[in-house]
């Protein structure tokens, strides 16, 4: 039987406090971070084929800021922990939160995914295939990825109501991408299921392309050298649900996303994204930080 | 009966030849011949170089060493099978990786950076002494 969108948004990725804490801790606690591998393109929805190196252990906070159309401005900050478990699976683990002003702040769930690159070898397209399952509140503003029939309207509600309702749902996605001439080129389908309610299936879309300023290195070490700026744009949305799919009745947003990645490990994001239709919010504010430990597993190899 | 039992060590040394060829550098026999002859447009370049070893620092030193000695089961990168193999062998390993041994992809580093990572690779083995593992 045909059913309507889900009455809240699906949202998702990074909160300033308890961020920053983990940044700080994860800086004293690492020694032996370097700089960081400078493959992954700058994305903060979008997912391309660049796996975490395996032993390598990636913190990241990420937050999202936004004043939408008649509701309260929110901040939402979500704590990643991405761990390279072998050259062909990653598994990450999320912890997400939000503040609403003239509401309150809330803890809004976790998440806990793998991606798997099932094939040997590079080619022209790469693909990747994602499986999450995630036990998150209504109140959940990360806009990680949107599936679905959504609008920023829901924002309205206010906290106390929203983390009332809690879903756990599967979400896979089929990752391509493809690497030429410095560029990155991704694209993910995304299909979510919810466990616990009698949902349909829903359906969402991210499309990146980026490319490093410099696709040669330079001979000294620099911070703000061309080859440790990218940029690129990312295009994502929903696409309704099994009985509902298409366009309509969905929040959409582009924009323009840029990274610098520091020699100490440090990398940073920023991208406002663009609201493209009445159900999306002017403008999604992103900003994100990152630390790399490298080669986190030998800390419990007894040989050196 | 005598004769028999001897070909048992025979065929054991043959079979451990077999795996230790498959475990060390059986890459290599999979790199397509036009790969396999590809060049280095960067060999040699002193810029190059010191760029590459930036690079390596950043992105190879973590499992194979700073002085690329090789680190736990990871292999040095100062050996014969270094040596022998071409420029071409070097770029599409770090190209593709060698994922179910332990190897990641690089295809995500643009190509000119990865030249400059086999540059610098060059000049440890052809300059410095081996290190043996």
């Amino acid at each position: 039987m045909p059913r309507e969108s889900r009455l809240y948004p699906k949202i998702s990725r990074a909160p300033l406090g308890v961020g920053l804490l983990l940044a700080g801790l994860a800086q004293l606690l690492c020694g032996s971070l370097t700089a960081r591998a400078q493959q992954e393109p700058p994305y903060f929805v979008t997912y391309s084929s660049a796996l975490e190196e395996p032993g390598n252990l990636e913190i990241e906070n990420q937050n999202i800021a936004a004043a939408p159309k008649n509701a309260n401005g929110f901040f939402a900050p979500t704590i990643e922990f991405e761990y390279g478990t072998t050259a062909w699976w990653t598994s990450e683990a999320y912890l997400q939160g939000q503040t609403t002003a003239n509401d309150s702040t809330v803890f809004t769930g976790f998440r806990f995914e793998n991606r798997f690159r099932p094939l040997p070898r590079e080619y022209w397209i790469n693909p990747v295939l994602y499986v999450e399952y995630e036990d998150t509140s209504a109140a959940d503003k990360s806009f990680l990825e949107i599936t679905g029939n959504t609008s920023i309207t829901t924002q309205q509600v206010a906290n106390a109501a929203l983390r009332k309702e809690v879903e756990r749902s599967i979400e896979g996605k089929l990752i391509l991408s493809s690497n030429a001439k410095g560029w990155n080129f991704s694209e993910n389908i995304i299909a979510e299921k919810a466990l616990n309610e009698n949902e349909s299936w829903e359906f969402g879309y991210a499309l990146g392309a980026a490319r490093p300023l410099s696709v040669t290195a330079a001979s000294h070490s620099c911070a703000f050298c061309r080859q440790n700026l990218s940029a690129g744009a990312e295009l994502f949305g929903g696409l309704g649900t099994r009985y509902n799919f298409g366009l309509k009745q969905t929040e959409q947003y582009a924009g323009p996303t840029l990274a610098l990645n520091t020699p100490h490990g440090l990398t940073l994001k920023f991208s406002p994204e663009l609201g493209l239709n009445d159900n999306s919010a002017r403008v999604l504010w992103r900003f994100g930080a990152s630390y790399e430990i490298q080669q986190f597993r030998d800390w419990f190899r007894r040989s050196k | 009966m005598k004769g028999r039992l001897l070909w048992l060590p025979v065929a054991l040394l043959g079979l451990s030849a077999v795996c230790f060829a498959k475990a060390n550098g059986a890459w290599l026999r999979k790199v397509p011949q036009a790969e396999h002859e590809r060049v280095n447009p960067l060999a040699g370049a002193p810029e190059a170089i010191a760029a590459g070893r930036n690079l390596f620092l950043d992105n190879c030193a973590k499992c194979h060493g700073k002085e690329a000695q090789g680190r736990h089961s990871r292999p040095p990168l100062r050996s014969d099978r270094i040596r022998g193999a071409s420029d071409g062998d070097l770029a599409w390993l770090l190209k593709n990786g060698e994922v179910f041994k332990g190897m990641p992809r690089w295809a995500g580093l643009p190509e000119q950076e990865r030249w400059q990572i086999i540059a610098y690779i060059r000049s440890l083995n052809s300059t410095e002494p081996e290190v043996q593992k």
